[in-house]
């Protein structure tokens, strides 16, 4: 029973770290401060909720878990106004969001050679 | 009135759960900041239906796991387009027409389509959500038109109440 139960633990721990991971890289790789937002969005909701249901597997106690999953349900109500937020300061400041595929030659296919 | 026991009960089933101690010393205290909680509340006149949706309850049970599963979804998507080594983006501003009719009704759809990954909601105006998109052709699927069949659907089933 605990190596069934530390086995899901893994997977989902695993697959937190696994969206973590790549929602950081996301950021580096991406053009601008809206399409990183996207990967930002990443870590924050799934990433960090299936880190967080991985750790509830390894509470052994109802009452953490539940403290656990108050912090998933924290964290997916916050984190899009927050998302939202950073995204209308960024058009207030007069950022323009970078539209038009960059990398993609089916959609005018304008290569930014400026 | 309802509104104000449901809030107490709410916020005293949140005191038990967190606090782990039973004697009847910790409980007067959960009773005392339940109340003095509840009383700033209705002495500020905040609360309403926006502020204490209870008439949600019942459909916010069925809506979480499908956002969630949405969620997961569309985590997938993108993740598959960041460790893609060609970086297959293509950002555009794309606008949506939501049904909902009220505040509360656009604000959970809004914040659906921003917790959703690939999608950002910068705007609102009346029923047009202006939307970020990672990938144009992912947000005019029927995945977004039934978030917002749900979304409505949630808000409409406590309209009654």
């Amino acid at each position: 029973m605990t190596a069934l139960l530390d086995g899901v633990s893994w997977l989902f721990i695993l697959g937190g770290a696994f969206f973590t991971l790549t929602g950081a890289l996301g950021i580096l790789r991406l053009p601008d401060v809206f399409t990183r937002m996207h990967a930002a969005g990443m870590t924050d909701t799934v990433g960090a909720g299936l880190l967080l249901v991985g750790l509830c597997f390894q509470a052994g106690d109802v009452f953490i878990v539940f403290r656990l999953l108050l912090i998933v349900a924290l964290l997916w109500f916050t984190s899009p106004i927050a998302t939202h937020a950073l995204a209308k300061a960024a058009l207030h400041g007069e950022m323009d969001p970078d539209l038009a595929g960059l990398s993609d030659p089916s959609r005018g296919g304008e290569p930014s050679t400026s | 009135m309802g509104r104000t026991i449901g809030l107490w009960i709410l916020l005293f089933a949140l005191w038990l759960a967190l606090s782990g101690h039973y004697t009847p010393l910790f409980l007067a205290f959960g009773v005392g900041t339940c109340s003095v909680a509840v009383y700033v509340a209705v002495r500020m006149e905040i609360l309403d239906r926006e502020s204490a949706p209870f008439h949600l309850s019942w459909g916010v049970v069925t809506y979480l796991p499908w956002l969630a599963w949405e969620v997961l979804k569309s985590n997938v998507q993108v993740a598959r387009i960041i460790l893609s080594p060609s970086l297959p983006i293509n950002p555009s501003m794309v606008h949506f027409k939501g049904s909902q009719k009220t505040d509360l009704g656009r604000f959970i759809y809004a914040n659906s389509i921003t917790l959703t990954p690939g999608t950002i909601t910068t705007g609102i105006d009346d029923d047009d959500f202006e939307v970020h998109a990672l990938i144009s052709d992912a947000v005019d699927g029927s995945e977004e038109n039934e978030m917002n069949r749900k979304v409505t659907a949630l808000e409409g089933a406590g309209a009654g109440h």
